[in-house]
């Protein structure tokens, strides 16, 4: 696996362990995680403090049945067993991904945004939108700015945008303050799995024009 | 008390034992065969017998023990994340069934018993109260050696209890902003914005198995 230079920010990653970011957040930062053994052991880090703040929880008196209604929910059945896991086949997309898409990337329903650029929205929660996006190499996402929080993953290939060179297995985090306008590199075609929390704001006339269209 | 595993091939028992490298000494170790001995279940971390005697022995007195120290504090725990009392008396059994049913995939070297039920009742909340999936990480994939590591769970253990120290050591506005976190009243943008967080001093703590990661990953 290629290095990873760009890595998911702390504010996520607890929000993640905490369980409040949005699907969509979380399907990027599981799909890194699964990439990046660093950002692996900082959730898991960060698991311990969710561990801590369960157990300095204020204890609330449980009814006195409730032990037996719990062995009743179990039924007598015996703990799973764990299945056996085997190294599986390498693949462009995580697991995680996998489970949205319906497979790999060859089971992508791609839709044409023109210019060559391909994208297929997967389906999450309202509060923000996931999709996976195809750039061939060369070509540019139309210059955008951003309303909310971005988070973009890159599965294959690589893209160049003003503050850095992003490859497979970096995240860019954009906020409101940036305006980039990434470039795929040139040669295999970018592939990124990108979430937003609001629309993305183009700078230029026609690609505003499109954008209800498109849904981006 | 004399727990014996036999363990024959790349069973599902082997895989649960986790994936670590096997050289230390409280296990004795004979081809084909692991037995841990009464030492390794009294250093056992704490609650994390009662979920290997789940996995292995079906223990219903076991199960009672993290029952009676678990329970209520999920509850506690839900109620503090806004669930009304009767949900979260409800959830917390789930839970708790969850922590029966999964006891195979507790591995005690990667995680307290305390951290992995919070696992669980955080994702019970986000499919009860949020009603959303979570997409989750692929595991790494296990060695053809799987077996528990008693000296990385005690290590784990003590990173745990000194996080608990840092954590009861911060000025109570700092402590309160993390439980605020965990509790799910800051949104991911008022956690992003919040200067007031000791991320740093978290992280620093608790560097969980980073190192060990790397290692197995090599």
């Amino acid at each position: 696996m290629s290095q990873i230079n760009h890595h998911l920010t702390d504010a996520l990653l607890m929000a993640y362990s905490a369980g409040t970011l949005p699907e969509a957040f979380s399907l990027v930062v599981a799909t890194h995680i699964s990439m990046c053994d660093e950002c692996r052991a900082q959730a898991g880090s960060f698991d311990s403090v969710g561990g801590q703040i369960l157990d300095d929880a204020t204890s609330e008196a449980i009814s006195d049945d409730a032990l037996a209604a719990t062995l009743r929910l179990i039924g007598g059945a015996a703990p799973e067993p764990r299945a056996p896991s085997t190294r599986r086949a390498p693949s462009t997309f995580p697991l995680p991904l996998q489970d949205y898409v319906g497979g790999d990337v060859d089971a992508v329903r791609w839709k044409r945004l023109g210019g060559g650029v391909r994208q297929m929205i997967l389906p999450s929660s309202s509060e923000a939108s996931v999709r996976l996006l195809y750039i061939p190499g060369g070509a540019a996402v139309p210059d955008h700015g951003h309303r909310g929080t971005e988070l973009t993953i890159v599965l294959q290939g690589a893209f160049r945008d003003e503050t850095d060179r992003f490859g497979v297995g970096d995240i860019e985090v954009a906020t409101e303050d940036l305006e980039h306008k990434p470039v795929a590199e040139p040669g295999v075609a970018c592939i990124c799995l990108a979430a937003t929390d609001a629309p993305l704001k183009f700078n230029s006339v026609i690609p505003r024009m499109l954008q209800p269209l498109f849904k981006i | 008390m004399n727990i014996q595993m036999n363990i024959v091939g790349k069973t599902g028992a082997q895989a649960a034992l986790g994936s670590y490298s096997a050289n230390h000494s409280l296990c004795v170790r004979v081809p084909g065969k692991v037995q841990l001995t009464e030492k390794d279940q009294s250093a056992s971390p704490q609650w994390a017998t009662e979920i290997l005697a789940i996995r292995d022995r079906q223990d219903q007195v076991a199960f009672a023990r993290l029952f009676q120290h678990f329970a209520p504090r999920i509850k506690g725990f839900l109620i503090k994340s806004g669930s009304p009392a009767d949900v979260a008396e409800d959830c917390a059994q789930e839970v708790m069934a969850t922590v029966w049913r999964k006891a195979a995939l507790f591995d005690p070297s990667r995680a307290s018993a305390s951290t992995w039920i919070f696992t669980i009742a955080r994702n019970k909340r986000i499919d009860v109260v949020r009603r959303e999936r979570r997409p989750e990480p692929e595991d790494l994939p296990w060695g053809p050696e799987a077996e528990a590591d008693q000296e990385d769970a005690l290590a784990l253990e003590q990173e745990t209890e000194r996080l608990s120290k840092a954590i009861s050591a911060l000025p109570e506005k700092q402590r309160a902003l993390i439980q605020r976190a965990y509790y799910g009243d800051l949104s991911h943008r008022e956690l992003a914005e919040e200067t007031g967080l000791p991320l740093g001093t978290i992280k620093s703590r608790i560097r969980l198995a980073l190192d060990r990661l790397r290692h197995e990953m090599k």
